[in-house]
């Protein structure tokens, strides 16, 4: 997929983030928007992984780790035909699977999460699974800068470091908001790239919104061998919609009528200018 | 069903010591067999395990989270997971990583609780584990087991390598006396095992709090009641049938357990037998909801009544 596709690839899932989030009047919309791009460049241009070979173990691994962006999840597996985009109808309705933080009950999942800071340490558990099995698959694993604190997070970075786990690469997306305001004001995780490199990590930063820059920084990977690699992704919180980048009331807020009708013209605008 | 192999027919080992041994003889056939330590193969017996498989064991370093996050990961993909850590740790720091990520999650891992209850006796309550009953029964999807002799740790360590389902396995450091002889006895989880068999008096209890149940049966009988004294290794599920066959029979229950009083398999089998209109005569043997005496293992449990004498004295006032 060339750059001009992805970037309209994600011009849509934003559409389509911001469409489900209204029919169930819940969602977590600015985390769902700045982890866009990076989800798009991971599923359609960087993993081995699909619905014909979900259940083999030689696919790579996706685990969402700030689950609360569930939204953005569920609509590129949906888009990559893990199941009809909709059953994304019933999201958060009673008795859907669809719930508002990722479960393996959705076909395409690999992990339940939502409660923060249990990624790193189930991918350490999958990377290391590879290495005991000699296989070449490689595991991704999306982390919110809010989650960072979550001291589990640093334990699980020690063990990859310790188990030279290059097979797994971790992106942080640095929206630098969190539900309380700015991630600095909440509790400062900067500066991030001298952290990881100290616990033996292998970091590149990269602009997170940028389709192209993901896609070469994922193309260098493992940065260095022996080496976990993370990179951090700056992006913006609420992407793509004027009114919703960085502010941190659109964390889990919900577009009225007007707004969301304003924000589907604004990405319908953006589409039209990136027809070539 | 467990394949019936004797490793031990002496029995007379700490638990934790045929665990390790049981773990060794499944690894030597079967490469998934990996076991996850935090700095605790040393407590867990699993020295040997480590230098004759050591791609099979996964040493985290004191981190328990990561210990069952890691195990998880493992258990994602085909590993048989045995995480390894002293229950007082495990089943409370992390908790919600045994909760989410292999309960919830459904990943086949069995967490393994070492030196358990008040093992570690006058290293304090920083060490002992009285609540892990009562927190894991209120979780979904996980079978717990304590077994009390080791062939019941034999055989819960085979059927937890095979199980489907997420189960927490609990030992402590005792030597345990082997119970009965077991020669075409069948272990399931799930299934209590009666050791003596009386019509006056039931006591249930599990892990190392059977044996003092047994003795104090025998003190019991010379004085003329006659007790059943079961072995009910795994809390959940509970063996309601069980429970049931033995309050039509007996006039009063007691149950005896190495966790507090609360929220463990006293209380799992008080809810079944009330709600099913089993009214008998009952107490609760256990740790009572106090700052736990200072001690030994044996001095704590002389201290609240989990001997042949404390048990025995509490059955007699129990039928007066
Ligand atoms: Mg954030």
């Amino acid at each position: 997929m060339n750059t001009n596709e992805l970037k309209k690839k994600s011009v849509g899932y934003r559409k389509k983030i911001l469409k489900y989030i209204v029919g169930a009047k819940a969602g977590h919309t600015g985390g769902s928007l700045s982890s866009t791009d990076i989800l798009n460049v991971l599923y359609n241009k960087v993993m081995n992984v699909s619905p014909q070979n979900f259940t083999s173990p030689d696919r790579d691994r996706y685990v969402q780790s700030k689950g609360h962006c569930v939204e953005a999840l569920y609509v590129v597996l949906a888009d990559k035909g893990f199941f009809p985009e909709e059953d994304l109808d019933t999201l958060c309705k009673y008795q859907s699977k669809y719930i508002g933080h990722p479960t393996r009950k959705v076909n395409g999942v690999e992990q339940n999460t939502g409660a923060l800071g249990h990624g790193l340490p189930i991918c350490v558990g999958t990377a290391l699974a590879a290495k005991l099995d000699q296989k070449d698959y490689r595991v991704f694993i999306l982390m919110g800068d809010g989650e960072l604190p979550e001291g589990s997070n640093w334990e699980a970075a020690l063990s990859a470091a310790h188990y030279k786990l290059d097979n797994l690469c971790a992106i942080v997306d640095k929206n630098t908001l969190q539900i309380t305001g700015p991630t600095a004001d909440v509790c400062n995780t900067d500066p991030l790239d001298e952290k990881w490199k100290a616990f033996g990590w292998a970091v590149r930063e990269v602009d997170g919104n940028d389709v192209e820059a993901l896609s070469a920084t994922f193309a260098a990977l493992p940065f260095e061998k022996g080496k976990p690699s993370m990179v951090i992704a700056h992006t913006t919180k609420g992407k793509g919609v004027s009114f919703m980048e960085n502010e941190v009331k659109w964390h889990h807020g919900v577009p009225n009528k007007e707004q969301y009708e304003q924000a589907i013209s604004e990405l319908d605008e953006l589409l039209t200018s990136l027809h070539d | 069903m467990a394949e019936q192999i004797n490793i031990i027919p002496g029995g007379d080992k700490p638990n934790q010591d045929v665990f390790s041994e049981t773990l060794q003889r499944l690894a030597e056939t079967d490469q998934n067999i990996i076991a996850v330590t935090s700095d605790s193969r040393g407590s867990g017996k699993l020295v040997p395990f480590g230098k004759k498989f050591p791609k099979q064991i996964v040493e985290v370093g004191i981190a328990e989270q990561n210990l069952v996050g890691v195990a998880a990961g493992l258990g994602s993909c085909d590993k048989k997971v045995f995480a390894v850590s002293p229950a007082c740790f495990l089943t409370a720091r992390s908790l919600e990583q045994i909760k989410n990520d292999i309960c919830y999650s459904d990943h086949p891992v069995t967490v393994v609780g070492i030196s358990a209850g008040v093992s570690y006796g006058a290293l304090g309550s920083t060490h002992h584990s009285l609540h892990d009953f009562a927190a894991l029964r209120a979780i979904n999807n996980i079978i717990i087991v304590a077994p009390a002799d080791n062939y019941e740790t034999e055989q819960a360590t085979i059927l937890a390598a095979e199980s489907k389902q997420p189960v927490y396995l609990r030992f402590g450091k005792k030597i345990m006396p082997l119970l009965k002889e077991n020669s075409n006895e069948v272990f399931a989880f799930g299934k209590g095992r009666v050791i003596t068999e009386g019509d006056d008096l039931a006591i249930i209890a599990n892990g190392e709090t059977v044996d003092p149940a047994v003795k104090a049966a025998a003190l019991l009988k010379e004085s003329g009641i006659n007790a059943t004294v079961v072995s009910m290794h795994t809390i959940k599920p509970l063996d309601t049938e069980l429970l049931s066959a033995l309050a039509g029979k007996v006039k009063a229950i007691i149950t005896v357990e190495e966790h507090s009083v609360n929220g463990g398999l006293g209380e799992a089998c008080a809810s079944y037998l009330l709600q099913n209109g089993y009214c008998r005569p009952f107490k609760i043997m256990g740790i009572p909801d106090e700052y736990t005496v200072s001690g030994s293992q044996v001095e704590i449990f002389k201290h609240y009544g989990i001997s042949a004498e404390g048990i025995s004295e509490q059955a007699k006032k129990l039928l007066s």
